[in-house]
């Protein structure tokens, strides 16, 4: 197996009595797409703020490229090359489109404190964020603002966003959340060709998406990894049927 | 600097956390339940103030005057919860704070307007003036002493209130979740009304105690309002229990530092200098303690919502 | 560019110069009409309408430093007071010292003050510079209702020392006795005076405009909008909203350096809460992140306080429900009465 670009190593997280991570291990290689997946409650988003760094873990590591990323801020991570998309589209809704992705390629290309170039001719900027869109087949809807987006359209822009950051590992959070089927079927479809790019690590809950999408799968369970392995593997798991997809919510 | 006057300022310190208790528990409730930060708190303080001074005066009666004025701040605050404020609960802090600006500009200059501009007065009620030898040697003021008491009463009851009661349970409800109670078929703007008009009648109780020791004048609720938003801040918004420590914390420290810094820069400068460098220092103090505790705890000692 | 691109897109990029907003118009008709004002106030013998139209250039460019933090940076700063304050009371104090020759503070190595407005202008935006950055290390790791507590206690805090520091009139302010030089300029004449405010203005508004067009203005809107992304895309939010803050804590104390000089005197009140309200009021009335709304917003103030003022000695109270009315009814303020909703690019 090649050397994981990112490598969650024993994590651990408590809050009170509850411990939301139970030493948690996963990693991302180059080329793949590893699901997460689990009911609600398991700990997911949990998990996915200790990676992004909005919540500090009580130990354990996780390794981004070779280097050690546990203690560092989501900015710092996000400039090592960390991109990830949110769950709740957290786009800034009265600027246009481009404005929403050019701010991920101005931290690209250097500093923020810049005081006189005014950004809208800044062609280091513009051209970056244009390619981003074009690659999520979003380049029309650039000037549009994203107040006036249709959900999927958003939910592409979310996935421009990190792109643009030129990551070298994708953290998407139920990027199919709320879209429908066609929806959903494209941007399957932009992931499958995605990954060959930036390998991604993919919490969903849609589970067609899931084995489709999935070259391995975690299953996450009150805080803890009770199963890993590939589509089949995991489809077939018992544990995996009794725990989770016994659940009537997410019979596939 | 003898230890019983240092008692004795630390009984004052207390008497004015226990004003500014009333005056942050009206307001960390408001923060808390509603999420409404209220700049014209004080203008209740000021309400009850100058309604006690004209009742008492007309009437003779320190005890009616107390009654009309708490009383008329909390009809005063309900009505200005009715017509104004349940507009803003929904609204982001900054029109909160602008609107809640605007009325203190209406409550002082229409207040300037019904009572003229010279400043009122209000005496000790007889049954409260001298005062008492405590142990220790320290003769403190009765007046001063009551005031301590009312706090401990006021701090009691809301604790009861909240802890044990159905409008208490409801207050902690909606501290947790505004659609539970609203589920729960509980009135909310009722509700909301109550606690605002509660919070307006304890500081108007706060503002017609302290009237008899200071002068009633428009403008008197603006020192203390600061003072309990520094409290509040400190104690933890929407925390009671921060609001009371906070109160006194500050209380204690404010007057304690008015009183022991020049005094302590007297050591090494020269009399007069120090007086200028303490009472400067003094008067910034409390600052300089708000501003060290959010440095370390950014949401106050006892953060409600953490 | 393909020939693919939307008619709408290749138009807004080939179009040298691209046709003003409703907004610009209107602003550059407040700037104007506040120009023309002073001139015929000047030429028709009215000294005292020429100081009320440096009045509102004056607390308009508080305001454009407010609208850089509030406005545009989403930090509702109560305490912007202490800028305006210790802006005037630099160049008081510097006024001070020179017509008395005393070393500033009464520091022996330190020079004997300035009459001169630009060193003195430098100054008092330097010391607003430092004293913001220093009320913003520790204000900035609060939000929310603690930011606007906090930003409050501090100014109070240097409100109280300047009523009890006695060196400088302590609850009494210090006057300046002369009005302090523009080089070769007679800067008592009202309109040179006003001439002076109202360039400053306007370079605060072109400065303003040009940061927040570059990349430091993307970036504080978007810490603004929504800081989370910010840092996603790699950027702090953090250390922008410290510079925007400083830069805003320049520009007011610019107007309060202004504003003492006009005055020919500085108080505690200057410093007080009552002025960081006024300030707000002025960003809020006039449109919050808009950039000429502070302008819009001092017109608005300046022009109530003085005709109302002439009708009732309760001016305040109208001030009051006419505020209350804006917060209620018109959240946009003037510029969006005016100008309609505010355009992003």
């Amino acid at each position: 197996m090649p050397e994981a670009i990112l490598s969650i190593q024993n994590l651990e997280k408590s809050f009170g009595a509850l411990r939301a991570t139970q030493s948690v291990s996963v990693d991302l290689v180059p080329g793949e797409i590893h699901v997460l997946i689990g009911p609600n409650g398991a700990g997911k988003s949990t998990l996915i703020a200790q990676i992004a760094g909005t919540l500090l873990p009580d130990s354990g590591e996780i390794w981004l490229d070779g280097k050690n990323i546990t203690r560092l801020s989501v900015a710092e991570r996000a400039r090592r090359g960390l991109g990830r998309s949110f769950q709740v589209s957290s786009l800034a809704e009265d600027l246009s489109v481009k404005r929403n992705v050019m701010i991920a390629v101005q931290a690209l290309q250097g500093s923020s404190f810049r005081f006189w170039t005014p950004v809208h001719s800044d062609p280091s900027l513009v051209g970056p964020a244009l390619e981003a869109l074009t690659r999520m087949g979003l380049d029309a809807r650039a000037d549009t603002p994203v107040a006036e987006l249709s959900h999927g359209e958003r939910r592409q822009v979310e996935v421009a966003c990190a792109l643009a950051l030129k990551p070298i590992a994708l953290l998407l959070d139920e990027p199919m959340a709320g879209l429908g089927p066609e929806g959903t079927a494209k941007l399957t479809l932009l992931l499958e060709k995605l990954k060959h790019d930036v390998p991604i690590l993919l919490i969903e809950h849609d589970m067609d998406a899931v084995f489709r999408l999935a070259d391995r799968i975690s299953v996450l369970v009150a805080g803890e990894v009770v199963a890993h392995g590939d589509s089949d593997a995991i489809r077939n798991n018992p544990q995996v049927r009794e725990a989770y997809l016994g659940d009537d919510r997410c019979s596939a | 600097m003898t230890l019983s006057l240092i008692l004795e300022q630390l009984l004052n310190g207390i008497q004015l956390g226990t004003m500014l208790f009333l005056m942050a528990s009206g307001l960390t409730l408001v923060f808390g339940v509603m999420g409404l930060i209220n700049l014209a708190h004080g203008s209740f303080y000021m309400t009850g103030a100058f309604v006690t001074a004209w009742v008492a005066g007309a009437t003779g009666s320190f005890w009616l005057g107390l009654a009309s004025g708490a009383l008329a701040a909390a009809a005063t605050g309900a009505i200005v919860e009715v017509l104004v404020v349940r507009r803003l609960y929904r609204r982001d802090h900054l029109d909160q704070v602008l609107a809640t600006f605007a009325l203190i500009l209406i409550f002082s200059e229409g207040t300037r307007w019904l009572y003229g501009s010279s400043p009122l007065w209000l005496n000790v009620p007889e049954s409260l003036t001298g005062s008492v030898t405590l142990p220790g040697g320290v003769s403190y003021s009765i007046y001063r002493l009551a005031i301590i008491l009312m706090g401990v009463v006021v701090a009691v009851g809301l604790y009861l209130m909240i802890s044990k009661t159905r409008l208490g349970m409801r207050i902690r409800a909606g501290e947790n979740d505004r659609e539970m109670i609203g589920a729960l078929g509980v009135d909310i703007s009722t509700l909301y009304t109550l606690i605002f008009a509660l919070g307006a009648g304890l500081a108007g109780l706060a503002g017609a105690t302290i009237g008899a020791l200071q002068t009633v004048q428009v403008g008197m609720g603006e020192p203390v309002l600061i003072l309990a938003f520094v409290v509040i801040v400190i104690g933890g918004i929407g925390s009671i229990k921060g609001a009371l420590i906070g109160s006194l914390l500050v209380g204690v420290v404010d007057t304690l530092g008015r009183i022991l810094l020049p005094d302590f820069f007297k050591l090494f400068m020269d009399a007069s200098d120090a007086a200028g460098v303490g009472a400067a220092l003094a008067s910034m103090l409390i600052y300089l303690l708000m501003a060290i505790i959010l440095a370390f705890k950014p949401h106050g000692l006892f953060a409600a919502n953490d | 560019m393909t020939s693919l691109d939307s008619t709408q897109q290749s138009r807004a990029k080939s179009r040298p110069l691209p046709a003003f907003t409703r907004e610009q118009w209107v602003s550059l008709i407040l700037l104007a009409g506040l120009a023309l004002a002073a001139s015929v106030a000047h030429f028709a013998g009215e000294p005292y309408f020429v100081d009320l139209a440096s009045r509102i250039a004056i607390i308009a460019l508080a305001g454009v430093g407010l609208n850089l933090a509030l406005g545009f940076g989403g930090l509702v700063s109560f305490g912007h007071a202490a800028f305006f304050g210790l802006g005037g009371y630099t160049v008081s104090v510097g006024a001070f010292h020179a017509f008395n020759m005393t070393p500033i503070l009464g520091i022996d190595f330190l020079p004997a003050g300035s009459d001169q407005m630009v060193p003195l202008w430098i100054t008092a935006m330097s010391v607003c510079g430092v004293v913001a950055w220093l009320i913003g290390r520790i204000s900035l790791g609060t939000s929310g209702v603690y930011f606007i507590m906090i930003t409050l206690a501090f100014a109070q805090m240097i409100y109280y020392f300047a009523v009890s520091w006695p060196a400088y009139g302590g609850e009494d302010g210090l006057p300046i006795y002369i009005r302090n030089q523009f080089y070769g300029l007679d800067t008592t004449n009202s309109l040179v005076f006003f001439g002076l405010s109202f360039a400053l203005l306007l370079l605060a508004l072109g400065f303003c405009q040009r940061i927040m067009a570059a990349r430091f203005g993307a970036a504080l809107t978007m810490a603004r909008l929504n800081p989370v992304r910010l840092a996603t895309a790699g950027v702090e939010p953090r250390p922008i909203k410290q510079v925007a803050f400083v830069i805003s804590g320049m520009i007011t104390g610019l107007a309060g350096a202004l504003y003492a000089d006009l005055n020919g005197f500085v108080g505690p009140s200057m410093l007080s809460w009552h002025q960081s309200g006024e300030i707000m009021v002025i960003v809020i009335l006039g449109g919050v992140g808009r950039l000429c709304g502070p302008l819009a917003g001092a017109i608005l103030i300046v022009l109530m306080e003085t005709f109302l003022g002439g009708l009732t000695e309760h001016w305040q109270f109208f001030l009051g429900l006419i505020i209350l009315m804006v917060v209620l009814f018109a959240p946009g303020g003037v510029m969006g009465l005016l100008a309609g909703r505010a355009r992003h690019a």
